[in-house]
């Protein structure tokens, strides 16, 4: 049993500060949605109104079609996965996943078979009687999913939970929440500021900046085709150029940067005089000189061996460097540091946006 | 040789073991590790050991002890102390439970004694009820320009003297006093009632001059609680009493355990609110004790029942800590 989540104009303020604004989105029954952005961001915020913990100041959060107003966290039909788990240290795994059931009077055995159920489910079977400071970081993090999924909520919110596993974890817990989630069929909302998180698990990703949702698509969409700078600059590494567009077409511009005219796609149709950012993602450029206008000549600051990929660091106009990821297979001779090397991409693979604010490195 | 002469090679055992351990310090643990006398110095180290050694054998051990060994002994004038009649005796803890002149049971000691620890108890439950949420609200959900003023308003008339705290509600609660006034005032009650008689002015005094006893541990043990097991609690679906009853109380069992005790073993000792707001047929187990030692000069009396309390208050406090399952350790954490 999954539900719909529906934001309508969803403006939380705290004081004068506005944490989002007028936020609009549906999340479909059954979908694993993630918000990604920056910590400030707001996408705790949205989770604590989806939640019930924080009433929106405006607007309205709707759960299967129905208005949430008013209605206390206890009473709402999602579940919510804290940052740093919160699970109760008195008890032992099982009462800790079956605490929903006996908050609703569910009685003993019927407590004890469904944690056991629960316990297989999370691959921890048998080991119900343990206290919860026995178990590893990774085992915490199974049993608060299980908790949250023996009340069988409809929707289950997770607040950045694997933010305090080590890297190989965190990698293996991805494939298994999204495994646990195409189990339960139930709506995921997954709150995360790691760009690798988001894409790898979610159907779609919400990208969030200063109480703004930015865009909101699927993992490919939002990387090829990111629909402001912020957006571009958050999700994945980018390369941006600054400049001013010289001539435009439905499909394609040029801008004049700090390294000449550099064509690229036009999405916004933006036309001659206008301030623009040009994005090159790092893969997408390559040491050798090509097209005139997708073509630059920069100093190689260092060059970084990282196996399957080298990253080489040009100069660039302001203080970030202008890095290129190449893949070994390419075959490209490596200019030596200090060396001053053509660089240069397709013109399709660069995006032309309106000037807007990055992401704060 | 007398008992009471024991009692004053105590403290110089005590100090021989001090020293003792101080010296065998450097011996025991590995050779790299710099013993007691090798970090103070010999000088700073003896004057360390002499100064804690006087201050557990003068003022804690000491004082106890002689009154222990005075509690064993028979009342006798000071002409006849060390004489043929001054033996070891258990006739002072025997005259609490029967009477010696009449030989019947000493059902007036034993009543104010059952009567003493009963409204301990009520006194450290009834604070725990008041406190609780008094201390939730400052550890968890108040802010805290608003806890500082709460902190404030619960600090400062404990400035006031205790004997004028308790002549105040005294007048309070008198039969012509305000709150009689005012109900017979607004026609509640046809004649005043007597609050002083029905010892209430006695757990009002009692239970306002601990509340800040139960207060802070309450507050320490609740204020360091994670607030999203409570959210978690609520969004799994608790309700409010629910989260207590299971995830703040558990957790906090350790500081409720610790207010509750000091609670009750105070106001078990205490002395001023019986005396000033006790009903005038009320006898307080401690109000005994005091008239002992200075009004019939009885000190082995007195003294004995002074531990007779002590040892019992110790007894049902451990008791308690069984029952609810918490370790003395950790009510002193």
């Amino acid at each position: 049993m999954s539900a719909s989540v529906e934001l309508d104009n969803l403006t939380v303020r705290f004081g004068s500060f506005t944490a989002v604004s007028r936020a609009t989105l549906d999340i479909a029954g059954g979908e694993f949605f993630s918000f990604l952005g920056p910590s400030g961001c707001g996408k705790t915020t949205i989770l604590r109104a989806v939640s019930g913990f924080l009433d929106p100041t405006e607007g309205a959060v709707r759960i299967g079609g129905q208005d949430m107003s008013g209605i206390s966290p206890n009473r709402r039909p999602t579940a919510l996965i804290f940052q740093n788990l919160a699970l109760f240290p008195l008890m032992t795994v099982a009462e800790n996943i079956a605490y929903g059931l006996r908050v609703r009077g569910v009685g003993k055995a019927e407590r004890r078979r469904k944690a056991d159920e629960l316990l297989e489910l999370i691959a921890l079977a048998g080991q119900g009687d343990k206290l919860v400071s026995e178990l590893s970081g990774g085992q915490k993090q199974r049993v608060a999913i299980a908790r949250a999924l023996a009340v069988q909520p409809k929707v289950l919110l997770l607040d950045e939970p694997l933010s305090a596993l080590d890297l190989k974890l965190r990698q293996h817990m991805r494939a298994e929440l999204r495994a646990i989630q195409r189990q339960v069929g139930i709506t995921f909302i997954y709150i995360t500021h790691d760009q690798g998180e988001a894409l790898t698990m979610s159907d779609r990703i919400a990208v969030m900046s200063d109480g703004v949702i930015e865009q909101v698509g699927d993992g490919k969409s939002v990387y090829d085709s990111p629909a402001t700078p912020f957006v571009a600059s958050f999700v994945g590494e980018n390369n941006a150029f600054p400049g001013r567009v010289v001539s435009a077409d439905a499909r394609m511009a040029v801008i004049e940067t700090a390294f000449g005219r550099l064509a690229g796609r036009n999405p916004s149709r933006l036309t001659a005089g206008d301030r623009a950012i040009l994005f090159v993602r790092p893969e997408a450029m390559v040491p050798t000189a090509g097209a005139p206008e997708a073509t630059l000549a920069s100093e190689v600051v260092s060059v970084a061996f990282e196996g399957n990929l080298t990253h080489l660091y040009l100069r660039g106009s302001g203080k970030k460097e202008i890095s290129l990821s190449i893949g070994r297979t390419a075959g490209f001779a490596m200019p030596a540091q200090g060396a001053t090397t053509p660089a240069s991409y397709a013109p399709e693979a660069g995006l032309v946006l309106p000037e807007g604010a990055l992401a704060r490195e | 040789m007398s008992s009471r002469f024991v009692v004053l090679l105590i403290p110089l055992a005590v100090i021989a073991i001090f020293w003792l351990m101080a010296r065998r310090e450097a011996a025991t643990r590995g050779p790299g590790h710099r013993g007691y006398f090798d970090r103070n110095g010999a000088l700073l180290g003896t004057v360390f050991i002499a100064l804690v050694g006087f201050w557990t054998v003068f003022l804690v051990v000491l004082p106890y002890l002689y009154m222990v060994v005075e509690s064993f002994h028979p009342r006798l004038i000071p002409s006849k102390r060390g004489g043929p009649e001054d033996v070891l005796t258990i006739a002072q803890y025997r005259s609490f439970f029967v009477e010696p002149s009449s030989g019947n049971w000493n059902t007036i000691h034993l009543w104010a004694f059952i009567y003493t620890i009963g409204v301990s108890v009520v006194v450290a439950a009834f604070n725990f009820a008041i406190c609780y949420p008094i201390a939730y609200y400052m550890a968890q959900s108040g802010t805290r320009q608003r806890v500082r003023v709460l902190m404030l308003l619960l600090v400062v008339p404990y400035w006031v003297n205790e004997i004028l705290r308790a002549f105040a509600l005294r007048l309070l609660l008198a039969s012509k006093g305000l709150i009689n006034q005012m109900l017979m005032g607004a026609g509640i009650t046809d004649g005043p009632i007597d609050f002083l008689g029905a010892n209430v002015g006695l757990y009002v005094g009692l239970s306002y001059a601990y509340l800040l006893i139960m207060v802070f541990p309450l507050y320490n043990a609740i204020e360091s609680l994670d607030r999203n097991q409570i959210e978690a609690a609520r969004d799994l679906g608790a309700p409010w009493w629910k989260i207590h009853r299971d995830v703040v109380i558990p957790y906090a069992k350790p500081g409720i355990a610790s207010g509750c005790t000091m609670v009750f073993m105070l106001s078990a000792g205490s002395l001023a609110a019986p005396q000033f707001l006790g009903g005038p047929r009320t006898l307080w187990f401690t109000s005994i004790v005091y008239d002992f030692f200075f009004q019939s000069f009885n000190w082995p009396r007195g003294a004995a029942y002074a531990f007779i309390l002590l040892v019992a208050c110790i007894a049902f406090v451990l008791l308690m800590l069984r029952v609810f399952k918490v370790s003395l350790g950790e009510t002193i954490r």
